[in-house]
């Protein structure tokens, strides 16, 4: 099987490309071939996922894995570097299995203006970017990667969102385009001033982590800002948020639970994988800031929440929070803090999902996303009633599901962050974020009942709905099953994150003594 | 060696020849001139390779032999022009040849 | 054996709700079955556990933790072996997974060395000892069963799941599973023919798991599991009924969760602050030793318990929180006894209880005087009762009188009589049990599904005997009747407060108690005596159907008899039961017996009782006070508005922060932070504007055009040199070498 070690991850990123070209040479019309088409490549990538979480060595989870090193543009020194470790592992396979349960739920209802062809390619040529990005372990890959998925969610809001869409999709094209051009810059700075041992300049972000302390303290500081900037926004952090509820209430049900479930993890990889091992006195000087800036995320995202009218808004400004506890945890710059961000991406990512597919399929039934007009879900379509008091549940942190390992550890680590830091402003951070749930149980559960509880509201009291149906079970169950897994063995996710986790925080015991 | 007597007597021709191209409007007479500036030159030639030396003194010659040989060329090509000149316009009066005129 | 195994419980349980949801619809008792079976299996698994833990022998010595304290502050080494034991527990837990006895007696060992360590300095410190605890030898007490499984890691801190099976823990154990159990068989009949029956029993399930959990816990995140269950389970089992009234079933059950995880923000802090404080471990025995032999600084302790409080006073339906508890009554009676009796509100109580090594050294219990715990007690005991005595709804009699109840166990804890507080709490379960299932068994038979005693209810003693003798047996309990069972709790927990230095609430407390009798006098006088009014007239009441008779008849009987068990000529058999380490270490005094306090407690009884009856047996009518315009008026008006605590967070803090706040905060969002978005994209198109207009159009372009036309323009002048005739240009030439050979000539 050595074959198998040496490709998976290449297949993992480009099976889906393949799905593209397939795609691409069928005629427009046959559309039950590219649904099908769409389906086993972005499946056969899945089953790749398997693979390399079946042959993965989790005792040894700190190291690369699957790794593959070749030249790609000698000129710069840029190689095409991928691995997987227990940070980048979790992620990637989340990153397949939404898309799998992507095209399932889309089975039958494609968004208009329908055409399945242009959509699917679309879907199958994000997850190239997204699994891109999770495995590129070279700076110029990671950013190629990391813009490749801009455009195809560019089109699919643009072409397939509601009535705003075209601000929309602008808004969130230059917005994140504003971020990576600066995320770049900082790049070639890495590029040119943190030289490998051999005295090369080098994009490789393993040999620029060995390399990167040499860089002083005040040039540490400026070249983090434009990774921060380029990152937050992916997260994103307040106050860089606002293209989010755009994006999220503009874009069709699958685009909203790819963005949520896994672009939004972009950000907080790239602080995880790259910002903060590389340059750690930077991530030091600026762990009080961020952390700030997230609880003021979470109180913020909260609020909104408590003021939109429109379901799917909501859960949009409650991504808003959530990635306040995950970036929380990142800030502050210890194991249980990184673990914890990592368990929170997964399981927002989880949770998240679910909710927008919810709200998609409540929208779908009821045509309105209006929290003032819906009512008694519970009366006409049980099933999906439960469900969503579930995923509310599961979002608001409840213990024994996935949400309460994101945000409860993130609350702990902030008692006690990294030695370089201030303990007393974070126990401040602590108690503003456990304030936060709160007000998620506020807005989460105020939601569930405008919406489920009651009875119908009379212009829907004899309408017909339709309980959960058949995609929709398939694309759910793994998530559910999952949202309770994580839940109550949390170490199926601990277990593989926090060795390679300890890669990560080492540098700060380095560091700060 | 009398080397200025020969330069002297090659910048006179040179300068009747110069004059002559510039201010005469015949153009066989123009032609005429140019021989004169050519010849000035050939005096040169011939009178620096002697002063070089006489075993150098063939360079020269040999240069001035085939400035002659271009001199008669061109005369015979200006001549023709001259002719065709001639025959189109009915006059070789130089001043209204002036199509070039930007 | 059971007690190691204690895990089963819970599990069970668990898996009766995962039946019930999958299967429960398809069978012919739509699930509740499963519901019975398995708490029929926890209760007989309970109660062996029980007296496995009773047969238990008696042979693990505690020293008081103050002698450790001063030892260490004279010998250093002592603390530093402290700090290994800790460590190494970890690998005895992991040897307990498969020999379970083996690791729970290494743990124990470890703790005879721990107390051995500070063994060689006793002798200097006894003499401080003395002065404390009145130098009274501690009796030696059972081993607790502990249990570990490896749960999760992160860095170096392996966290670890567990059951730790004491006297506590299965004292709340055998009075849960028992209370759910009645529930269930009571629900069978009560909520017959239920749209959602079968969603009732799974929720009944899951709540009883809940709380399962929370008992066995061994650390404070497992505690968090089953606290935050039983808040999801009241959250579903409150809003039961989501359908009907239109939203003020839900908007109970909302508030309840909501109010209750308000208090959480305190568990989380609490829970992390103790957690770093206790050197990186959620174990509660750590915990409780780490706070009593003064490792843990006062400060961070002291945060550390105040946070905790906010959660028990959140849990508990302690005053200022309390207000949702009654609130909760819109969800099915049988829920009401379950929650007001042995779950989710205990659960504040149990936690203090459970961790009441940090709230003993952080509140200093020991010193008297006065502290938050038992002030937050003392005054939860008078408001709600003063809140029961202006209720028209039985059943919100039942609740205020829970939440002084619950008053009276904080109090307790709070005064240092922790046996008193939890003895209080196994007694209290019982009666008050009682008489919510009593008060369900009314509205079923009774006063057709109504529970205004002021309009539907009334002479039904005839009507209803069984329902009638057991509500009164309950009430005589609660009164603190003698020889029932709320007398000997309460009369132990005056006494605790009055021999611990807290006089004051001592006072509060009989004043409590003289409420209670007063109050529930006024209860089974509105509902069981008098003409019968409204329903109870109309409705043809009679006796209900016996599945719910009988839970009334056994928990009537237990009332009866429960105080007995740690009755004083019964040798305090529960208090020595219960009795642990923590409480050992703590060095609580023990007292005796005393007929002038239990005297005074009766007399206090019984004058509420005759009170009560003086007044409402007088032909007294709830009303007319209503329009009364004097102080009393004023008092009436203050309690019907339940103190304008519901208008403060509902009208003020909730409606203010989703409505100004939030919405505030949302048009910060679009006409502030979104606004410089936009403004930066208007921005963006005006200076687009602005370099295509003025810099592109009239400077670059204008600059290239300007060439063209600069060059076209010399062109035209340069055009006249071009004359066309070759002598002027063989001139210019001419010219051109004269003045290149005269700038070589001069150069």
């Amino acid at each position: 099987m050595n074959w198998f070690d040496d490709w998976a991850l290449t297949l993992a990123v480009f099976l889906p490309m393949v799905g593209v070209a397939v795609l691409a040479l069928i005629p427009r019309a046959n559309e039950d071939l590219h649904k099908l088409v769409a389906l086993v490549t972005s499946g056969a990538t899945l089953a790749v996922g398997v693979g390399i979480l079946t042959r993965f060595d989790y005792s040894r989870s700190r190291m690369p894995q699957f790794e593959v090193d070749r030249g790609w543009i000698d000129v710069i020194n840029s190689r095409y570097h991928v691995f997987v470790d227990g940070i980048s592992l979790p992620l990637l396979a989340l990153s397949m299995l939404i898309t799998v349960l992507c095209v399932i739920y889309s089975w039958n209802h494609f968004p208009e203006p329908h055409n399945p062809k242009a959509f699917l390619i679309l879907m199958l040529v994000l997850e190239t970017g997204m699994n891109g990005t999770f495995v590129a372990e070279d700076l110029i890959l990671f950013f190629v990667f990391f813009e490749l998925v801009l455009l195809p969610m560019y089109f699919m809001i643009g072409v397939w969102g509601g009535e705003n869409r075209q601000y929309a999709s602008i808004k969130f094209f230059l917005y994140t385009l504003f971020g990576s051009a600066l995320m770049i810059l900082s790049f070639l700075a890495l590029f040119f001033l943190a030289p490998n041992t051999a005295g090369q300049n080098t994009f490789d972000i393993p040999e620029l982590v060995a390399a990167g302390a040499s860089i002083p303290r005040s040039t540490q500081i400026l070249i983090f800002a434009g990774l921060f900037m380029g990152f937050a926004i992916k997260v994103p952090m307040f106050p860089f948020h606002t293209w989010l509820p755009d994006a999220h209430t503009e874009a069709p049900t699958v685009g909203s639970v790819i963005l949520a479930a896994v672009l939004l993890k972009l950000g907080t990889y790239g602080f995880i994988r790259i910002a903060l091992p590389i340059l750690p006195e930077a991530a030091e000087a600026w762990a009080p800031w961020i952390g700030g800036l997230a609880v003021i995320g979470i109180i913020y995202g909260a609020l909104g929440c408590l003021a939109q009218r429109d379901m799917k808004r909501l859960i949009a400004f409650s991504s808003v929070a959530h990635m306040g506890y995950v970036m929380l945890g990142i800030s502050t710059l210890t194991d249980y803090g990184v673990n914890a961000a990592v368990f929170g991406m997964v399981a927002h990512g989880l949770i998240t999902g679910m909710l927008f597919f919810l709200a998609g399929s409540i929208h779908e039934r009821y045509h309105t996303r209006e929290l003032a007009r819906l009512g008694g879900i519970l009366k006409q379509a049980p099933h999906l009633g439960w469900i969503l008091g579930f995923c509310a549940f599961a979002s608001l942190g409840l213990p024994g599901l996935a949400g309460f390992w994101g945000e409860f550890p993130a609350i702990l680590s902030a008692y006690s962050p990294a030695e370089a830091l201030d303990e007393g402003l974070f126990r401040i951070y602590m108690v503003v974020a456990a304030i936060g749930t709160v007000l998620a149980a506020g807005y989460l559960l105020w939601m569930f009942q405008r919406t489920a509880f009651g009875l119908p509201k009379e212009e829907f009291s004899d309408a017909h709905i339709h309980d959960v149906h058949g995609p929709e079970w398939i694309a759910w169950t793994p998530l559910l099953v999952l949202i309770v897994v994580l839940g109550i063995f949390p170490n199926l996710l601990f277990g593989i994150t926090d060795d390679a986790v300890g890669v990560v925080t080492q540098a700060f015991a380095r560091v700060g003594g | 060696m009398y080397l200025m007597q020969f330069l002297v007597l090659a910048a006179f021709l040179f300068c009747v020849g110069v004059y002559g191209v510039l201010v005469r409007k015949n153009a066989v007479l123009v032609l005429m001139s140019i021989e004169l500036i050519l010849n000035s030159v050939n005096i040169n030639l011939v009178a620096l390779g002697v002063y070089r030396g006489y075993d150098q003194a063939i360079v020269g010659q040999v240069f001035s032999l085939f400035v002659i040989a271009v001199a008669a060329a061109e005369v015979g090509i200006g001549l023709a022009i001259v002719l065709l000149i001639y025959r189109n316009r009915a006059s070789i009066d130089l001043s209204e040849v002036d199509l070039m005129k930007g | 054996m059971v007690l190691q195994n204690i895990w089963v419980i819970p599990a069970i349980t668990a898996s009766s709700f995962v039946l019930i949801l999958l299967f429960g619809r398809r069978l012919p008792n739509k699930g509740a079955e499963f519901g019975l079976m398995a708490l029929t299996m926890t209760f007989a698994l309970a109660s062996i556990g029980a007296a496995q833990w009773v047969g238990r022998p008696a042979d693990l010595e505690v020293e008081p933790a103050s002698t450790i304290k001063s030892a260490e502050a004279h010998d250093e080494e002592g603390g530093d072996e402290d700090h290994g034991n800790k460590s190494d527990k970890g690998h005895a837990g992991e040897g307990a997974k498969e020999h379970a006895g083996e690791g729970a007696k290494e743990h124990a060992e470890e703790q005879d060395e721990g107390g051995h360590g500070a063994e060689g300095t006793v002798a200097e410190a006894g003499e401080g000892d003395e002065d404390h605890g009145g130098g009274h030898e501690a009796e030696p007490i059972r081993r607790p069963v502990d249990r570990r499984w490896a749960w999760f890691q992160t860095g170096d801190v392996k966290v670890q799941a567990g059951t730790h099976a004491d006297g506590l823990a299965m004292a709340m154990l055998f009075v849960v599973s028992l209370i759910s159990l009645l529930v269930h068989v009571f629900s069978f009949s009560y909520m017959h023919g239920d749209e959602r029956f079968t969603h009732y029993y799974a929720a009944l399930s899951l709540f009883t798991t809940g709380m399962f959990v929370l008992v066995t816990a061994s650390n404070t995140l497992q505690a968090l599991f089953g606290w935050e269950l039983m808040g999801l389970c009241s959250f579903m089992l409150i809003g039961h009924w989501w359908d009907r009234d239109g939203n003020k079933n839900s908007s109970a059950a909302l508030k309840a969760f909501f109010t209750t995880r308000t208090g959480d923000v305190g568990l989380l802090v609490g829970i992390s602050i103790l957690f770093f404080a206790a050197g990186q471990t959620f174990d509660i025995e750590t915990t409780n030793r780490a706070a009593l032999t003064g490792q843990i600084g006062s400060g961070v302790l002291l945060a550390a318990a105040a946070a905790l409080l906010v959660a028990v006073i959140g849990k508990s339906a302690q005053f200022p929180l309390h207000t949702w508890l009654p609130d909760a009554m819109a969800g099915p009676t049988p829920v009401s006894a379950l929650i007001h009796a042995a779950t989710m509100v205990v659960a504040g109580v149990y936690l203090v209880a459970r961790l009441y090594g940090v709230f003993w050294v952080a509140f200093d219990i020991g010193g008297g005087g006065i502290n938050p715990v038992a002030v937050v007690g003392a005054v939860t005991i008078l408001i709600a009762a003063a809140l029961a005595f202006v209720q028209a709804d039985i059943k919100k009699v039942l609740a205020y009188s829970t939440v002084s109840q619950l008053g009276f166990m904080i109090m307790a804890l709070g005064v240092g009589a922790w046996t008193a507080g939890i003895f209080h709490l196994f007694t209290h379960a019982f009666f008050k049990a009682c008489l919510f299932l009593g008060a369900g068994s009314i509205s079923h038979s009774g006063s057709h599904h109504s529970f205004d005693m002021v309009k539907d209810m009334g002479g039904l003693k005839d009507k209803m005997p069984w329902t009638f003798r057991t509500f009164l047996v309950a009430t005589a309990a609660l009164a603190g009747v003698p020889p029932l069972a709320g007398f000997w709790s309460k009369d132990e927990i005056l006494l605790g407060a009055g021999k611990n230095g807290y006089g004051l609430f001592m006072v509060v407390g009989l004043i409590g108690a003289f409420m209670t009798a007063a109050y529930m006098t006024r209860c089974v006088y509105l509902t069981f005596f008098g003409e019968p009014r409204g329903a109870a007239a109309h409705h043809h009441p009679h006796e209900s159907p016996p599945l719910i008779v009988v839970p009334l008849q056994v928990l009537a009987v237990l009332s009866v008899f429960a105080g007995l068990l740690n009755a004083p000529f019964f040798g305090e058999l529960f208090g020595k039961w219960t009795s642990n380490s923590t409480v050992l270490g703590a060095g609580i005094a023990h007292h005796e017996f005393s007929l002038v306090a239990a005297a005074l407690s009766i007399a206090v009884a019984f004058g509420g009782i005759a009170t009560g009856y003086a007044y409402y047996w007088k032909g007294f009518r709830v009303g007319s006070l209503r329009h009364d315009r004097g102080p009393t008026g004023m008092l009436y008006r203050l309690l019907v508005r339940k103190y304008y605590l519901d208008d403060l967070y509902e009208g003020f803090i909730v409606r203010g922060i989703r409505e100004p706040v939030a919405r505030a905060a949302y048009w910060t969002n679009q006409k502030v932070i979104d606004a410089v978005v936009n403004g930066a994209g208007i921005a963006a198109r005006g200076i687009a504007r602005f370099v295509y207009e003025i810099i592109d159009q009239r400077g670059i372009d204008a600059a290239v055009n300007g060439a063209g036309i600069a060059s076209s323009e010399t062109g035209g002048l340069l055009r006249y040199i071009q004359t066309g005739r070759v002598q002027q240009y063989a001139a210019l030439m001419l010219g051109a070498a004269g003045v290149f050979a005269l700038a070589l000539a001069l150069l």
